[in-house]
């Protein structure tokens, strides 16, 4: 019953604001911030009870049992991701609805905005592949749209570059799900493990994992697949931005890896192999390359592909401590990054330019921009108290322990770089000599709120650390990925084992 | 009709064929709707096929022809109230039996045109849907300049 | 077996295509290329050798083992209907960034590096 709540509000609330805020565009912000407050508070609700539930809740949609029907699951992991989205989107929409205002069709974009969250809490929620790829080219259709949005040269053509990548892997990925189906004769993610498991593992699984890899580590963008990243994401008006570097990359990219790597296919040895390998990669050359961008938010993209490398590498070490650095880092990179993000919106709304040469002395002028991007970048280059210092922390000793002595001092070592890169934004952004460029309007309330919300929350959600906090709520999330069969243990006594096959 | 734009479109032949053929293209995808149940097609199909006999009218007659008739606004409205009822089916669904989408009607007798419960009800709203999405997909690409203007 | 080879040739020829063209509008086509191969391959897969249609008729009594797998039909459905919505965006992408730059050429599309 709660579970559909999470796709159906956001679709609802899309549609809703296409029929009426056509000639009133304040609707269209009203309805969106209504639908995000709504499914925010659910969520939290949702976090709170699923304890009550035995860690799992399971609801079947049109009245059949799985696995003839698609089913919604929320266990731990799934329920965690929720919050971290719905929190972002929140935040995006409330800092849209000013920042909205230099751009034609405010209904166009919050009706987007809409059926992009809608897109991404269906990938959380679903239990079924074949709704995963639906629900993931929902999410992608309305980001390539978004990227597009201010129809400038550059920004149609990172969307055509984004659109063209995205629909070759995506049909990979429907590749994929042919293969596993052809297998199975099922499309129940559970179901699929369940009968991999019982039935060997064949050699054609292998071109599976490739495709897998391929298609979702280009939503993730990892290194090989990362192109596009730098483009797109720039490109999109900042709320943008932030929802897709903070969670649109997470959502469809890592934790789809998460979920059918470790809990479907039992996180096969090869594919943490490549997964390391891959985040290793993306670690060293998106942390490099963003030393030498000019380009406010094009450095911010290539960070977030040198961030999302540890996410990855905390994930493809497959030990306890590791899994815990991937899921905190992820989370914090979610809220710090989409600060961050807003930080740049703010500076482009205010001065209509974010080339960093052009920048220069602003934190007299934008007090609380520069504050909070103070304190986004001291999260993200890993100070304490800030919440990035505890997850790269626990992921360097996770690396070392487990064996994987290179990576760790890679990971250690692309932090300092991180920090470098981001010294530089302060110096020729906000502190510094004066640039060029004039600050022509001030930033609007909704802005500010939001960004000192995130800001807050960079140092408060460090709080999770506490150990009994982290025994109770994080611990759950991890045996989730840990425990690889635990998934599809627990929705086996759901399945309908009827005679028809 | 007043044609105000005699010129474009294609040749008189094609005018006067496509005057008798639209509406055959039309009832057609909509017999296809609401036998959806019953035979092979369904909301879907029907919805591509209504929203082809537009597209016939329009490369007949040419876009000014149409886009003097059509109303852009009310076309984008009937499919927002589609989509609405689908989910609003939905939610009636979930209300009534505990499962999203679920059958709430009785499925009545099989072979019959008045049976199958909800499905022929969310036909007609996919059929919407999709004939107006389609079509406006159409006009949208249709009304590009090459130059911007 | 040669069947599903040839459905994966095609795939590949679409990824060549949308990887080597230069054109934008032949990467689209390239794009649905791939599409289209993955539909063959999801339509192969429902095929049974000598099975019927899956569809209850008054006298046509087909028992449900003599029937086609549905599934991936009704998977096909859906996924045409997405590749139209993307084939649709990229074309409207395309005009687009023919009115700004004025060609479909993407080597003269340039304007963001790497």
């Amino acid at each position: 019953m709660i579970l559909s709540q999470f796709i159906f509000v956001p679709l609802l609330a899309a549609f809703l604001i296409v029929l009426f805020a056509r000639k009133k565009e304040n609707f269209a912000a009203a309805i969106a911030l209504a639908a995000c407050a709504w499914i925010l508070i659910v969520s939290f609700i949702a976090f709170f009870k699923l304890s009550s539930h035995g860690g799992m809740i399971l609801n079947n949609t049109s009245g059949w049992e799985i696995p003839y029907t698609i089913c919604l699951i929320l266990d731990n992991l799934s329920s965690f991701m929720l919050i971290v989205v719905n929190l972002v989107a929140f935040l995006s929409a409330f800092y849209a609805i000013q920042y909205i205002n230099h751009f034609t069709g405010k209904w166009n974009f919050f009706a987007l905005f809409m059926l992009m969250l809608t897109g991404m809490n269906g990938v959380i929620l679903t239990g079924d592949f074949f709704n995963l790829y639906v629900f993931m080219e929902i999410a992608l259709f309305s980001a390539y749209a978004l990227v597009a949005f201010g129809t400038e040269s550059e920004e149609l053509e990172a969307a055509f570059k984004y659109a063209t990548m995205g629909a070759i892997t995506s049909t990979m990925i429907l590749f994929g799900i042919g293969i596993l189906y052809s297998y199975t004769s099922t499309l129940t993610m559970a179901d699929v493990g369940l009968q991999l498991r019982s039935g060997g593992t064949p050699k054609m699984i292998f071109l599976v994992y490739g495709l897998f890899i391929a298609g979702f580590g280009l939503k993730t963008a990892l290194v090989p697949f990362h192109a596009w990243l730098p483009d797109a994401h720039p490109s999109a008006p900042a709320p943008i931005s932030a929802m897709l570097s903070g969670v649109l990359i997470k959502t469809l990219g890592v934790y789809a890896l998460v979920r059918i790597f470790f809990n479907v296919f039992g996180a096969p040895t090869v594919v943490l192999q490549i997964l390391m390998l891959l985040g290793t990669l993306s670690i060293i050359i998106g942390g490099f390359l963003s030393i030498v961008q000019w380009d406010f938010k094009r450095l911010l993209g290539f960070s977030s592909v040198s961030q999302i490398g540890y996410v990855v590498i905390g994930f493809a070490l497959g030990t306890t401590l590791g899994i815990l650095g991937g899921i905190l880092h992820l989370f914090y990179h979610a809220i710090f990054k989409s600060l961050l993000f807003l930080d740049s919106g703010a500076v482009e709304y205010s001065t209509d330019t974010r080339d960093l040469r052009q920048l220069g002395g602003l934190s007299k002028e934008l007090k609380v921009t520069s504050a909070t991007n103070m304190v986004g970048t001291l999260s993200i280059s890993g100070i304490p108290p800030f919440n990035g210092f505890f997850s790269k922390l626990i992921i360097i000793i996770a690396c070392i322990s487990a064996g994987q002595i290179v990576v760790g001092i890679v990971a250690a070592l692309v932090s300092i770089v991180t920090l470098a890169y981001f010294l530089k934004v302060q110096k020729h952004a906000f502190y510094g000599k004066k640039g060029s460029a004039k600050v022509l309007e001030k930033v609007p309330f909704a802005m500010k709120t939001a960004m000192i919300i995130l800001a807050a929350l960079c140092l408060l959600s460090s709080v999770i650390m506490i150990p009994s906090i982290r025994k109770n709520y994080l611990n759950p999330i991890v045996d989730t990925v840990m425990g690889r069969t635990s998934y599809i243990d627990k929705v086996e006594p759901y399945l309908d084992k009827g005679s028809v096959k | 009709m007043q044609n105000n734009f005699p010129n474009e479109g294609m040749s008189v032949i094609v005018k006067t064929i496509t005057r008798f053929t639209v509406w055959l293209i039309f009832l057609y995808g909509l017999y296809i709707v609401i036998h959806g149940h019953l035979s092979p097609g369904g909301g879907f199909a029907g919805g591509v096929i209504v929203a082809l006999s537009f597209v016939h009218l329009t490369l007949a007659y040419g876009k000014n022809f149409v886009m003097e008739r059509v109303n852009k606004f009310a076309m984008n409205s009937l499919e927002a109230i589609a989509a609405i009822l689908i989910v609003l089916t939905g939610l009636v669904g979930l209300y009534v039996t505990g499962y999203f989408l679920a059958n709430f009607m009785g499925v009545g007798k099989l072979y019959t045109l008045l049976s199958a419960g909800y499905i022929p009800m969310l036909n007609i709203f996919i059929c919407v849907k999709v004939g107006m999405g389609l079509y406006l997909v159409f006009y949208y690409l249709a009304s590009f300049k090459p130059k911007e203007g | 077996m040669i069947l599903y080879i040839m459905c994966f040739f095609l795939f590949l020829v679409g990824v060549y295509g949308a990887i080597t063209k230069r054109d934008l509008i032949k990467i689209i086509l390239a794009i649905g290329i791939m599409g289209y191969s993955v539909n063959l391959f999801l339509v192969l897969l429902a095929y049974r050798t000598g099975a019927l249609v899956p569809i209850l008729k008054k006298g046509l009594n087909i028992p449900a083992s003599m029937m086609v797998d549905p599934i991936p039909q009704a998977l096909v459905l859906t996924s045409i209907v997405i590749e139209l919505g993307i084939t649709a965006l990229m074309a409207a992408l395309a005009i687009r960034i023919y009115q700004k730059y004025g060609t479909f050429d993407i080597t003269k599309i340039r304007r963001l590096q790497g």
